[in-house]
């Protein structure tokens, strides 16, 4: 009898998936901190039912107030299928027996890649409008991206060499999101010249021997961890004594989103100080 | 035994200059080593001396640390397989350490994270002592040892996974397994008090293990005092294994294998081994620190590791040997 009931709650959910795929899907929930934010961003009145937890953190997530009128999930099956979605927007490192198990239980999963590029916070915004049926408001929100992203864009002669440096000694290299903003923001990234073109693990003693004209350090999260200690070591202390240097809060970097400009933006001052700095 | 002290110092002169020009920089020893001396405002003097420094110097301290105190708890409880890493003294002071750090102690308090670890160590040394008696049979020191390495290990990662920070949690690895990456000056500075002190509580001890070779009524006729001993023996491990512990996290084994190699070199005795397995516990520390940027330069892989390589195979040894024993 219990067994009859869950096969017939399994094959309610598999019927109420398949019409999905034509229509816009009605339920939607999102698990992963960046298609959070694209759907917020896209998705219709009532269409999105429940965010990531971790985009309520301010300093994870660029949209931590709106994320707050929408309940939270903890990417858990369970509670997800609880909320009854036709999809699910999942990213590349969502666990994947999630998505597995959500996917069994006949629920539509779509898996959103890292974006590495500019050019794919474009085609994300695209993709996500495609899967919510939203093609309109994507293309309106695309026209304002490309619209600012090309009044940020200016010829730049000179291009300060920065660094940037995050927890546990990594570093990003050009081909990276983190990369572009600070190219678009008329840096040159160290990394390159310092042999980690691709970005990953640089050593302290690689960075202080790279010596670039500035450093720029994600801020650290509260509580303590060895692997953010190390932006606090001497040898960063004293090379960001010895020039200017900026530190930003990871939400802008992290997610595909129009919110990467801002994070060019910003990066605008810390790149006058140091042409100022160093005529 | 002045030629074994005078080979040992030399070894770890050796690979302490070997630390020193050891690196991801690529920079020639002779070209660093000027750099270190004699210094100037350049990059090359800033790599030198907060870098790689700190990294030989730790290596140094932590080691014979381990060492010496390995060398103390076997002689006191008369027993090769008693080691600071496996009878949870050293899993102890980690999660004093993490708590420290989680709680914000070790950012107000210079010392709160010296201070934590030590507190965790006393508690993990007081509670082996009390749990495995006076003579440390070695059934009871090692289930005791097992008991609350478990138990430390459960606690330390309930707190990092507690913690708010994201980072928090993976590091879990490096309090079990310990590494001297990425430390600076500043370690250097927050476990030395302890360090000392703890080495000089434990240099005391020569003489009172040498007497409780001969058993402990012999002890107590020749005028050692049992209890002065075992309370030394206490506050000189919480404080060396502590300190260490607070700066590398826990480093096994070193503890076991030093003693256990220089023992026949020394006459078994006691007092002797102490000053031997201090050095020797340095050397293989800075051997071991070496070894995981030669293998894996990218990565950073844990000293415990090397060091439980090398350790485990003499521990079960050691097991193997006291079964004969007591059947």
């Amino acid at each position: 009898m219990r067994r009859g009931r869950l096969i017939a709650g399994l094959c309610a959910g598999l019927l109420a998936a398949a019409p999905a795929a034509a229509e816009a899907p009605a339920r939607v929930v999102s698990m992963n901190l960046c298609t959070d934010q694209l759907a917020m961003l896209i998705a219709g009145e009532g269409q999105l039912l429940s965010v990531s937890a971790v985009a309520r953190d301010p300093r994870s997530s660029a949209m931590a107030e709106e994320a707050a009128d929408y309940p939270a999930n903890h990417g858990r099956a369970e509670e997800i299928y609880l909320l009854q979605p036709d999809l699910v927007l999942a990213g590349r490192f969502t666990t994947r027996a999630t998505v597995d198990m959500l996917r069994r239980l006949g629920i539509a999963v779509e898996v959103f890649e890292l974006a590495r590029s500019l050019d794919d916070v474009r085609a994300q915004m695209l993709e996500m409008g495609r899967v919510l049926g939203r093609e309109e408001e994507a293309a309106r929100r695309v026209a304002a991206f490309d619209r600012r992203r090309a009044a940020l864009a200016e010829e730049v002669a000179h291009r300060p060499s920065a660094a940037l440096y995050y927890a546990n000694g990594h570093t990003a290299g050009d081909r990276s999101l983190a990369g572009e903003i600070l190219l678009a923001a008329g840096f040159e990234n160290a990394a390159r010249a310092a042999g980690f073109p691709d970005g990953g693990r640089m050593p302290l003693e690689v960075l202080a021997l790279t010596s670039p004209e500035t450093v720029i350090t994600s801020r650290p999260y509260p509580g303590a961890s060895r692997a953010e200690a190390i932006l606090d070591h001497p040898v960063v202390r004293e090379m960001r004594r010895a020039r200017v240097s900026g530190s930003f809060a990871d939400r802008d970097w992290v997610c595909g989103t129009p919110y990467v400009l801002r994070a060019i933006e910003e990066l605008g001052p810390l790149r006058d100080a140091v042409l100022s700095a160093d005529p | 035994m002045t030629r074994l002290i005078a080979a040992l110092a030399a070894l770890v002169g050796a690979l302490f200059l070997g630390s020193l020009t050891l690196g991801p920089a690529g920079i020639g020893p002779g070209e660093s080593l000027r750099a270190l001396v004699l210094g100037d405002a350049g990059p090359l003097t800033l790599v030198m001396r907060e870098i790689r420094l700190p990294r030989a110097i730790l290596a140094v301290l932590v080691g014979a640390s381990l060492g010496l105190a390995g060398a103390a708890m076997q002689g006191y409880l008369r027993n090769p397989l008693a080691e600071p890493g496996l009878i949870g003294v050293s899993g102890s002071a980690a999660l004093g350490a993490v708590i420290a750090l989680q709680t914000g102690l070790a950012a107000s308090l210079w010392f709160g994270l010296p201070l934590m670890a030590l507190a965790g160590a006393l508690a993990g040394v007081g509670l082996v002592l009390a749990l495995a008696g006076p003579r440390g049979g070695s059934l009871t020191l090692i289930l005791a040892g097992i008991a609350i390495s478990a138990l430390a290990g459960a606690l330390t990662s309930l707190v990092l996974n507690l913690s708010p920070n994201p980072f928090a949690a993976n590091e879990i690895m490096f309090w079990m397994m310990g590494s001297l990456a990425d430390r600076s000056m500043t370690h250097v500075w927050i476990a030395l008090p302890f360090t000392l002190l703890g080495w000089a509580l434990l240099a005391t001890l020569g003489r009172g293990l040498d007497a409780l070779t001969l058993g402990e009524d012999a002890a107590s006729a020749l005028g050692v005092s049992l209890r002065r001993v075992r309370l030394t023996l206490v506050a000189g491990t919480a404080s060396v294994v502590g300190a260490a512990t607070a700066v590398a996290g826990a480093i096994g084994f070193v503890g076991l294998v030093v003693p256990h190699i220089l023992r026949p070199l020394v006459g078994a005795q006691p007092s002797r081994l102490l000053p031997a397995s201090a050095l020797g516990g340095a050397a293989l520390v800075l051997a071991a620190d070496m070894a995981v940027r030669l293998i894996l330069p990218a990565r950073d892989l844990k000293l415990g590791v090397l060091t439980a390589l090398v350790g485990a195979p003499i521990f079960l040894h050691l097991i193997y040997r006291t079964r004969k024993e007591m059947a």
